[in-house]
């Protein structure tokens, strides 16, 4: 059905910490891994060898330079998979309800069987968390792994989305945002967790911590001094070389 | 947006069979028996082929019955279900005309009034969406209905409703890409907010999260050929609009008739081809793309 529920029993999703992210792509593999081999249709490559590779992600790893106003540059890795909005425009869109978001915990699914490979969802979404798989033709979504988180055949520290499982920096945290005690509540509410794009009103599940602002000492490289620029006026031989070389062709003259 | 083929075809054609069946609907005109078939059979070629074709571009058209279920979201079913529930009862409408020689003008009335929701709901799936600025806006629907009362009242051959139509209509295009092309910079989404990492001036994406192009690319970040942009709109403003105005305003002929709706169609095409390529989808700004 694609009415939202008005609210869900618990609200699954994810914290991302892009304080911490190094940006390895771990997780996009390890999920890439797990929902090709588990539930629903294979994460399809197409060309997978050849010049014009392409493939089915449900989670992607961004890089984006940061200048603040003052002090250095930051880099940040930025993980971007399905946000589990609260007012999923991707649900509302669906024409055929095979997407849909559980009142249980919250989670947004699509069901395979019922979707007709559209794509509307894909473009009622902001963030480009569906991709409609080029072999199988039905739209692919992060299921923050049902498969995995109510699975008891899984080892108890398997039961949590595989990207989670698999980050070796501790980026990526999973929880239960309707308990206020969650690890994933108290880290927004530490951290200042952030909604992305809240103006487009999706009301995301999923949090993102700002990174830290970088130490700065003012001073960058300790040797700096010793490596002043020798001569800007130069005279006499200095002066005759600058000269002599700046006239050279690729010389600044 | 990506430009699909069927996608086009369909806003296209399907506008201009709804626009007709408005006008029949109405009752300006009112053939009976034979003449009445063709001009039925003319208004469900256009409509129905424009539907046929949106289902090409679905990848599991076998399940499109489904898409007619979640009508109390979504826009694209309403369309579905309005466009189904149009035809039967213009078909009813016309089934009156070609074999009783009747008209029975209320369901006329209702077919014409469905018909024009049908048309709307078609806008709306385009309309609705947030992640696309330059479609959302009332000025999208307002040209949609344009377009099929123009070339509904064209292929009707109601000469006057059809001047006073291309030329509202042509108003309604430009006031539509006015309006669009500065909207996603009046959005309030940039690099800043959908990254939340500080003012677009300060954000620049460095490396993008794959090497070759994917889906989101192909599908929402289609660049290629906007540089012609600004040509293509005059052609489309000439072909849809100037061009069908001057030939109906000559002496009245067949042929000149004729060429007022290839010329108004072959306009449309390009408008709605602009319609796509350049809408703009928000989630470009995660690629540095806007
Ligand atoms: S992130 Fe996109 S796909 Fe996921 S729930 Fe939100 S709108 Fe839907
Ligand atoms: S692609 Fe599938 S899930 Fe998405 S809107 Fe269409 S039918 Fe629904």
């Amino acid at each position: 059905m694609t009415q939202l529920p008005q609210s869900t029993d618990r609200k699954l999703g994810l914290v991302i910490d892009l304080d911490t992210c190094v940006g390895c792509h771990a997780c996009v593999i390890s999920c890439k891994g797990w929902n090709t081999e588990n539930y629903g249709a294979a994460l399809s490559d197409t060309d997978a060898y050849g010049p014009d590779v392409s493939g089915t992600f449900l989670n992607r790893v961004h890089s984006y330079e940061v200048k603040p106003e003052t002090g250095p540059a930051q880099l940040i890795h930025f993980p971007k998979s399905c946000l589990h909005c609260e007012d999923a425009p991707c649900v509302t869109v669906c024409p055929t309800g095979a997407s849909y978001k559980r009142t249980a915990d919250g989670i947004v699914l699509v069901n395979e069987d019922a979707c007709i490979g559209c794509g509307l969802c894909a473009w009622a979404c902001p963030y480009g968390a569906r991709e409609l798989d080029a072999t199988a033709g039905v739209m692919k979504k992060c299921t923050l792994c049902i498969d995995r988180i109510y699975n008891e055949n899984l080892p108890e520290e398997d039961q949590i989305p595989a990207c989670v499982r698999t980050c070796p920096a501790g980026a990526r945290h999973f929880g239960d945002f309707a308990d206020p005690n969650s690890n994933v509540s108290k880290l927004t509410a530490e951290r200042g967790g952030m909604d992305l794009m809240p103006e487009q009103g999706t009301r995301p599940t999923n949090k993102y911590l700002p990174p830290r602002p970088k130490d700065c000492s003012g001073e960058i490289n300790t040797l700096a001094p010793l490596l002043e620029p020798v001569a800007t006026d130069g005279k006499g031989f200095v002066g005759w070389l600058d000269k002599m070389l700046s006239a050279l062709p690729g010389g600044n003259a | 947006m990506h430009p699909a083929k069927s996608v086009i075809i369909f806003t296209t054609l399907s506008g201009i069979g709804f626009g007709m069946l408005f006008f029949i609907g109405l009752g300006m005109i009112v053939p009976e028996g034979l003449m009445a078939f063709i001009w039925f059979a003319i208004a469900y070629l256009f409509s129905v082929g424009g539907l046929i074709a949106s289902t090409f571009h679905l990848k599991h058209p076998e399940r499109a019955l489904r898409a007619f279920t979640q009508w109390k979201t979504s826009w694209l079913s309403r369309e579905g279900v309005l466009s189904v529930v149009a035809l039967l009862v213009m078909a009813a409408y016309g089934a009156g005309l070609v074999f009783l020689k009747t008209r029975w003008a209320y369901v006329g009335y209702v077919g014409a009034i469905l018909s024009l929701l049908t048309v709307f709901a078609t806008s709306m799936i385009y309309a609705q969406l947030k992640t696309v600025p330059r479609w959302r806006d009332f000025s999208t629907p307002l040209m949609f209905l344009g377009y099929a009362g123009a070339g509904g009242s064209l292929m009707t051959g109601q000469v006057d409703y059809a001047l006073a139509l291309l030329a509202l209509t042509g108003l309604l295009q430009l006031l539509n890409w006015m309006r669009g092309d500065g909207a996603l910079g009046k959005s309030g989404s940039d690099i800043g907010t959908a990254t939340g990492l500080g003012t677009a001036a300060q954000v620049r994406a460095f490396e993008p999260p794959h090497t070759g192009t994917n889906y989101l690319l192909k599908e929402m970040v289609y660049v290629v050929g906007r540089k012609h942009a600004g040509r293509l709109r005059i052609l489309s403003l000439l072909m849809g609009i100037g061009l069908p105005i001057l030939l109906l305003l000559a002496p009245f002929g067949h042929m000149l008739a004729a060429l007022a709706i290839v010329s108004h169609i072959v306009g449309v095409f390009a408008s709605r081809w602009l319609f796509f390529a350049q809408a703009e989808h928000v989630v470009g700004l995660y690629y540095g793309k806007r």
